[in-house]
């Protein structure tokens, strides 16, 4: 038997509320069937399972209440053994080596110690990050001030209660602010930034598109993202994420799109395998990303598995964006504003649309040079469009 | 279909993008961009939702056209007439 905790859908995720389950007592569970409706604090998000089973029994009821991240939901039968690991459904399969849910330590008010530097068994560990609890705040009972499993499972009961819902954006200002805090205070930022020539691209994609009707034209911005996308191939060392001290590469590159949402805030959903995926695909599951995340209408996993996120603020006419990487990721790239500049072609001077890549990543887990090699990439892959 | 069809048909897709739009504060002459805060994604599924509604194609080299409400009836008329 496995309990359905409520999952961490992101580092900013601290609680949420149950709109609907999807399957009844008795019913059937397939790995990767939406088995409930969760809302946070910025979206409504549609919960896959990654276990198979039966759902035993629902012990919360949908409803008003907001409960922390970690509070069971309900109980599955599992098929076959139960799990060793605790099921925490915002963990990831084991065949994929992404971390879907960011430490615990990301997601709580600053300790005083970094909970990587807590004494905790691997168990307590899992545990903590299932249940929503801040290490860091656990009192220790093992030996040696060692963080017990009960340490973890006391700290969870006595966790104060959600406090009532508020305005879903003042929820979501407040998330933000917690997680990009945080980020700033413990990931070390380096930046760097290159102009790009984005001539061959705009007249690539302007003739691609003439003769295609409008529900089938590409968007430049789709580009940007397969260009990062197949540079982080070249530099997987800046695709994955920072844990319990050390970089965890990732094989997928799933790209998270900062979507700004109207009235307020913004939510970074993943496209998955942004590498593998031919434009005109990237292009259909772009626009359809966007269209729900704006909606308020994602999967769990869309909100978990991005590798690296991906911003442009372009198209209100900033130049260039420095911004703050998502934890655990290992670096946010930004795109800027297409604009006019004089441009040196052969030996002439001539006008040239172009665009400002910038790159923000954690120095713990790359240098400059790596960062660099990776936006020469980008550059590399936009020159040659066709390509991509 | 008059002007005013083309006008209200046009205002109804506009509030399908940008579902807190308020008809009585659009400017039909000013930039729907800065009025309504879209990108290029709002855009094209405005765009689209036009070629769904009037059955027109709209080429991306007439995008610029379509940057108000006046130019969106304006543009819609002549294709409609056109075809």
């Amino acid at each position: 038997m496995a309990s359905f905790l409520l999952p961490k859908l992101g580092a900013d995720m601290t609680e949420g509320r149950l709109v609907e389950w999807l399957k009844k007592p008795g019913e059937r569970i397939e790995r990767g069937d939406v088995i409930a409706v969760i809302e946070t604090d910025k979206a409504n998000v549609e919960v896959e399972s990654w276990l198979a089973g039966t759902m035993e029994k629902i012990l919360i009821e949908p409803g008003d209440k907001w409960m922390p991240v970690g509070t069971p939901l309900a109980a599955i039968r599992t098929d076959g053994p139960e799990p060793v690991a605790p099921p925490a459904f915002a963990q990831p399969a084991p065949s994929a080596p992404v971390p879907a849910a960011p430490p615990a330590r990301m997601a709580s008010a600053g300790p005083a110690l970094p909970a990587d530097r807590l004494r905790a068994s691997p168990a307590a560990r899992r545990r903590a990050e299932a249940l929503g609890v801040d290490l860091a705040s656990v009192q220790a009972t093992g030996p040696d001030g060692r963080i017990t499993l009960d340490d973890v499972e006391r700290a969870a009961s006595t966790k104060p209660a959600a406090r009532p819902a508020a305005d879903r954006r003042d929820r979501m200002r407040e998330a933000i602010a917690t997680a990009m805090s945080r980020a700033k205070r413990e990931i070390p930022h380096y930046y760097l930034s290159t102009v790009i020539d984005f001539a061959p691209a705009l007249e690539w994609i302007e003739a691609r598109n003439r003769d295609r009707p409008v529900t089938e034209r590409l968007l430049p911005g789709v580009l940007l993202l397969k260009a990062v996308a197949l540079a982080l191939r070249e530099v997987p060392q800046l695709n994955g994420f920072w844990i319990d001290g050390r970089v965890v590469k990732s094989d997928a590159v799933n790209v998270g799109v900062a979507v700004s949402l109207r009235g307020g805030g913004l939510v970074a959903p993943a496209l998955r395998d942004t590498d593998r995926k031919p434009l005109d695909e990237l292009m259909r599951q772009f626009q359809d990303l966007v269209t729900r995340a704006r909606a308020g209408s994602l999967r769990s996993s869309e909100m978990t598995d991005a590798t690296v996120t991906v911003t442009s603020l372009g198209e209100r006419g900033v130049e260039a964006v420095f911004g703050i990487i998502y934890p655990p990721q290992l670096a946010l790239v930004g795109f800027g504003k297409v604009v006019e500049r004089p441009w040196v072609v052969g030996r002439e001077v001539v006008p040239r649309s172009v665009i400002t890549a910038t790159l923000s990543a954690d120095h713990r887990a790359t240098d400059g040079h790596r960062g660099a090699l990776f936006l020469d990439a980008v550059d590399g892959l936009l020159r040659a469009p066709e390509k991509l | 279909m008059t002007s005013d069809d083309i006008r209200g048909k046009v205002v109804e897709i506009l509030g399908q993008v940008v579902p807190e739009l308020d008809p009585r504060e659009l400017r039909a002459d000013a930039a729907l961009r800065d009025q309504l805060d879209i990108d290029s994604m709002d855009f094209l599924n405005f765009a689209i939702g036009l070629h769904k509604a009037f059955g027109v194609e709209i080429p991306e080299a007439d995008y610029r056209q379509l940057g108000t409400l006046d130019g969106c009836v304006a543009y819609l008329a002549a294709r409609i007439k056109a075809a």
